[in-house]
């Protein structure tokens, strides 16, 4: 069963790759295709068939992990992140049929791929449930907030889909440097993903003896050359020597593959803007310029319109009934807690602002990337590093 | 103030922009396009301008200053993760200390500037109270004046009115307008859009509930914000925590001592190590992960009907099996599993031993219940046993003392005194053999001893830790978020349009209105292109951008 499960999430996945693929046919092929030849260019419509069949796909991987293993799989960060893939899918497929925007579809879907893949970089193992966690109000909760995160992100990509549209890439501004910025992420992102891969089929692993934050002697393992080292680290098993040592209080092997995502990234980038001679936002832009920035402007207003009452719902509601019930009390000012009242009250402004004149288009676009830059970091950083520091951490 | 009287006829209020019965505009506004927001009507706040009262509504009517205030709120609630506020920080730590030690400088910065406690603030409050303040204000000035405008709106509607909505149309030269806007109406009527008519114009509406949304909403925020302020309230809201032993009761604190709660017995199960599932998990993990544990307790209730002065007399009132996720409740009172102590000392047994004395000890044994010991045990063999001193928790204090901690018999000392049967008791100066004993510990403390107590049996229970919780609050807050999310799906997954169409000698004049969703307006008007001889109206705001792009401006906003 739990094979299984792992079998369809890469079927979903390749099926996300084709139905990439062909939303690009469907855009890239307009151009040959002429006033008439419009219509005939069907690729969109596969490529949307072909991410049906995915989400399909990857729907039955969460239903037979959740029968394998017991419980709603969305209780790990390997787990939790790859229903935010699914969810961004599922988000996806809904919205679609409402614009038919194909634009939409080829930026939505490496998206989705991306982050499935950033999530098999945790531990994939099936986890056991500590007591707090055994309720079908955390099930509830966790699945509504993820399906709301899901289609707040089809905003995110709508906005970064007019942004590349509108902004001048020829002259250097502050806009620009937005944008590459975004785009630098993602490309370190999958440097990160790509370098993990790698050190991993090496059998890569080093091992150092340290002192920890509490001044006591410790081990570390890390799965990528050390170019920072734990303090006071003395390399006993494989590995080069590292550059510099880190003091106690900060997590080398995390900062080290921080710095090696980074570093990849950059390497990438700086190919890709010596072989264009011009920012990454700049290659893009040729590809979207049949876009209507009205028409993805108004997408991602309406995934916003409608994902926040979902989001609020999972995220707030549903979330202090579990807290109501599993931690005697329904909001206690955790940071998890504090980043999903952020979440909300930064998409209760964005309404807000849309309904004033001049925060339509590229200011709200902005805001709809901000946005789900929150959602990540609520994500990433409060789990793997906020979080970390208090008791009920997992 | 003087009132605006209208072409029309209609007389509206000071500060109108649109006339509310006709549309005609009243006032001159840039641009090609009315400011259809809140229907043009005159807002109490865009009226007065003078008295204070006039003064403070305007400020916190505005909607800039209401995102003004939810940007405060976001960014000074991010704050406060930063670092752990004092809750989390480690029990018995001190605060003063903690943070500079574990932080450093930015550590002790951030508790002398109060971040540590800052949800309780005085200016997270403040916060708070002006939100909820701006939301009254800025509803109750909408709120009302839409309501008008929108029930006293007439089909007809002048003619500028029309020319400056954002989706405008007129379709000239048809064979037959009146036959063309009747299949019109019957598209508009298939699609659910309720239909006046007047001197052959027509009004189709839909969705117009969705208008009031925000309203809802915002009302139901003020219900939850004002439930939250309920917990200052003393008797709104109790929050307590209480240790029972196995086979112990313990009263419930906040139940006026009529309530209490017995460990039946308390049992904790860990995963199997073995499960293949969670094999590798587990492994991770290092060390065992606990699956459940629970306490099967049982209510009891001081009897009403035990006589005045008579023992108290509790009377069970239900079982329950407490685990975390399923509490007890009670009128308003839950327990919640919050903790356990597992293998609590709970009663030592002694026995007697003697080199020197001709005597049979070895049925000789008693028990020490370490939370409520006997003070004498008499002996059938003329023995007596009396308990001096009693530590539960020893230690030997600054002065050099020795003290108890606490009465949880964590490292229980004794002090004995044994009396053999030829010691006089009624005489005072007679003493006894006295020594401390405890676990591992065993001393003399007045010279040589004939006989020697020996610790020979340990019993231990498990103690649960339950949270007493009563929440009086917890009903206002539903009802808040409930009208809250009643509100906000309204508004959301529902959107008000209006679709004009008159007949203005032969010259069909279209057009069209949405608060939110332009794309599903402009559908209906290709449904209705697509069944009759109108062309669909266009987007005015679309034909400016193109003009503006032409032009080689880059131009995003418009
Ligand atoms: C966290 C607090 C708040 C939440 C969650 C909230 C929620 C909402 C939502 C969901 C809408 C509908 C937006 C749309 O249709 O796109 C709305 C509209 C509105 N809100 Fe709020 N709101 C909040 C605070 C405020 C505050 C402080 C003000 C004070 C100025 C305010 C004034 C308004 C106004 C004037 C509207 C428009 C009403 C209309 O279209 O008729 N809101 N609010």
């Amino acid at each position: 069963m739990f094979e299984m499960s792992s079998n369809l999430m890469y079927v979903a996945f390749f099926l996300f790759l084709a139905s990439t693929v062909l939303f690009a046919v469907s855009i890239t092929g307009k151009k040959f295709k002429t006033r008439e030849g419009e219509e005939k260019n069907k690729a969109g419509l596969w490529g949307y068939i072909s991410a049906v069949i995915a989400l399909i796909a990857a729907v039955s991987y969460f239903i037979v992990r959740w029968i394998a293993v017991g419980h709603a799989p969305v209780s790990n960060m390997f787990e939790y992140t790859t229903a935010l893939g699914i969810a961004i899918s599922l988000a996806f497929v809904i919205i679609y049929p409402m614009y038919k925007n194909n634009y939409l579809g080829i930026f939505t879907m490496p998206i989705v791929m991306l982050i499935i893949a950033y999530a098999s970089m945790f531990p994939t193992e099936a986890q056991p449930l500590i007591p707090a966690l055994q309720s079908h109000w955390l099930t509830i909760h966790v699945i509504t907030t993820v399906i709301g995160q899901g289609i707040l992100a089809i905003g995110f990509v709508g906005g970064l889909i007019y942004l590349i549209r509108v902004i001048d890439f020829t002259k250097a501004t502050k806009k620009v440097l937005g944008v590459e910025f975004i785009l630098f992420s993602i490309i370190a992102g999958i440097a990160y993903i790509l370098l993990n891969v790698g050190f991993n089929l090496a059998d890569y692993e080093a091992t150092f003896e340290y002192t920890n934050e509490l001044g006591e002697e410790a081990q570390i393992d890390y799965t990528m050359p050390p170019l920072v080292g734990p303090n006071e680290g003395e390399l006993i098993s494989g590995g080069m020597n590292p550059l510099f040592n880190a003091p106690a209080i900060i997590a080398s092997g995390d900062l080290n593959v921080v710095i090696w995502s980074f570093l990849g990234g950059l390497v990438f980038y700086l190919i890709l803007r010596l072989l264009f001679r011009k920012p990454i936002g700049g290659i893009i832009q040729p590809l979207v310029k049949q876009v209507n920035p009205q028409a993805v402007d108004e997408i991602s207003y309406r995934a916003i319109a409608i994902g926040f009452p979902v989001f609020t719902l999972g995220g707030l509601i549903f979330a202090m009934i579990w807290a109501q019930i599993a931690w005697t009390r329904f909001w206690g000012w955790d940071p998890k807690e504090v980043w999903a009242l952020v979440t909300f009250l930064f998409y209760a402004a964005y309404l807000h602002l849309r309904l004033s004149r001049g925060w339509q288009g590229e200011k709200s676009a902005w805001l709809c990337v901000l946005g789900f830059i929150i959602i990540l970091f609520n994500l990433i950083f409060v789990n793997l590093v906020i979080a970390g520091l208090h008791s009920y951490a997992m | 103030m003087e009132k605006v009287k209208c072409e029309c006829g209609h007389v509206n209020p000071y500060g109108t922009y649109l006339c509310e019965s006709c549309g005609k505009p009243l006032k001159e506004e840039k641009g090609k396009i009315a400011n259809m927001r809140y229907e043009g009507v005159a807002r109490r706040s865009q009226t007065y301008k003078k008295s204070m009262i006039d003064r403070v509504w305007n400020f916190f009517s505005s909607v800039k200053v209401g995102i003004w205030i939810i940007f405060a709120l976001l960014i000074t609630s991010s704050l406060g993760t930063v670092f752990p506020q004092e809750m989390y920080i480690p029990p018995g730590e001190n605060p003063a200390i903690y943070y500079e030690q574990a932080y450093g400088t930015i550590g002790l910065l951030y508790y002398q500037l109060g971040f540590h406690n800052l949800y309780s603030s005085w200016w997270y409050m403040l916060l708070i109270a002006s939100l909820g303040i701006s939301l009254v204000i800025a509803s109750l000035d909408r709120v009302v004046p839409l309501y008008r405008a929108l029930s006293t709106q007439r089909v007809t509607r002048h003619e500028g009115f029309l020319k400056r909505q954002r989706v405008f149309g007129e379709a000239e030269g048809l064979d037959d307008p009146e036959a063309e806007m009747k299949k019109a109406e019957k598209v508009l009527r298939e699609k659910k859009y309720k239909i006046r008519k007047e001197n052959g114009n027509l009004l189709a509406e839909k969705g117009r509930f969705a208008r009031w949304g925000p309203y809802v909403n915002h009302v139901g925020l003020i219900i939850f914000l004002i439930g939250g302020m309920l917990r200052f309230f003393p008797e709104m809201y109790t929050d307590e925590h209480v240790w029972v032993r196995e086979g112990e009761q313990e009263v419930i604190s906040g139940t006026g001592g009529n309530y209490f709660v017995r460990n039946n017995e308390f049992a904790i199960d860990l995963y199997d190590e073995e499960n293949e599932m969670f094999e590798a998990a587990l492994e991770r993990a290092g060390g065992s992960v606990v699956e459940s544990f629970r306490t099967s307790a049982t209510l009891l209730k001081r009897s009403s009907n035990g006589t005045v002065g008579s023992e108290t007399e509790l009377e069970e009132v239900k079982d329950h099996e407490i685990i975390v996720n399923d509490p007890l409740t009670f009128e308003g009172f839950s327990l919640y599993q919050v903790d356990y102590k597992l293998n609590e000392l709970s009663t030592f047994s002694f026995t007697l031993e003697s080199e020197t004395v001709d005597e049979d000890f070895s049925d000789f044994i008693f028990e020490v219940d370490l939370n409520d010991p006997q003070k004498l045990y008499e002996f059938e063999n003329g023995y007596e046993i009396e308990i001096l001193e009693y530590f539960p928790n020893f230690l030997i204090d600054d002065n050099r003392e020795p003290t108890t901690i606490n009465r949880i018999p964590d490292n229980p000392r004794i002090i004995f005194e044994v009396f053999p049967p030829d010691v006089d008791r009624e005489d005072e100066n007679a003493e006894g053999e006295i020594s401390l004993i405890g676990i591992q510990v065993n001393e003399s403390l007045n010279g040589d001893h004939d006989h020697t107590i020996r610790l020979a049996g340990v019993e231990m229970v498990d103690v649960t830790g339950l949270t007493i919780r009563k929440d009086r609050t917890l009903p206002v807050i539903s009802v808040g978020a409930i009208i809250f999310m009643i509100g906000l799906i309204q508004g959301s997954y529902w959107h008000h349009r209006r679709i004009w169409i008159q007949n203005r000698e032969g010259t069909l004049l279209l057009a069209g209105h949405a608060n939110k969703n332009w794309h599903a307006l402009k559908k209906d008007f290709s449904l209705i292109s697509a069944n009759t001889q109108i062309p669909s109206p266009v987007d005015q705001l679309d034909e400016a951008a193109k003009e503006k792009e032409n032009e080689g401006v880059n131009q995003n906003n418009v």
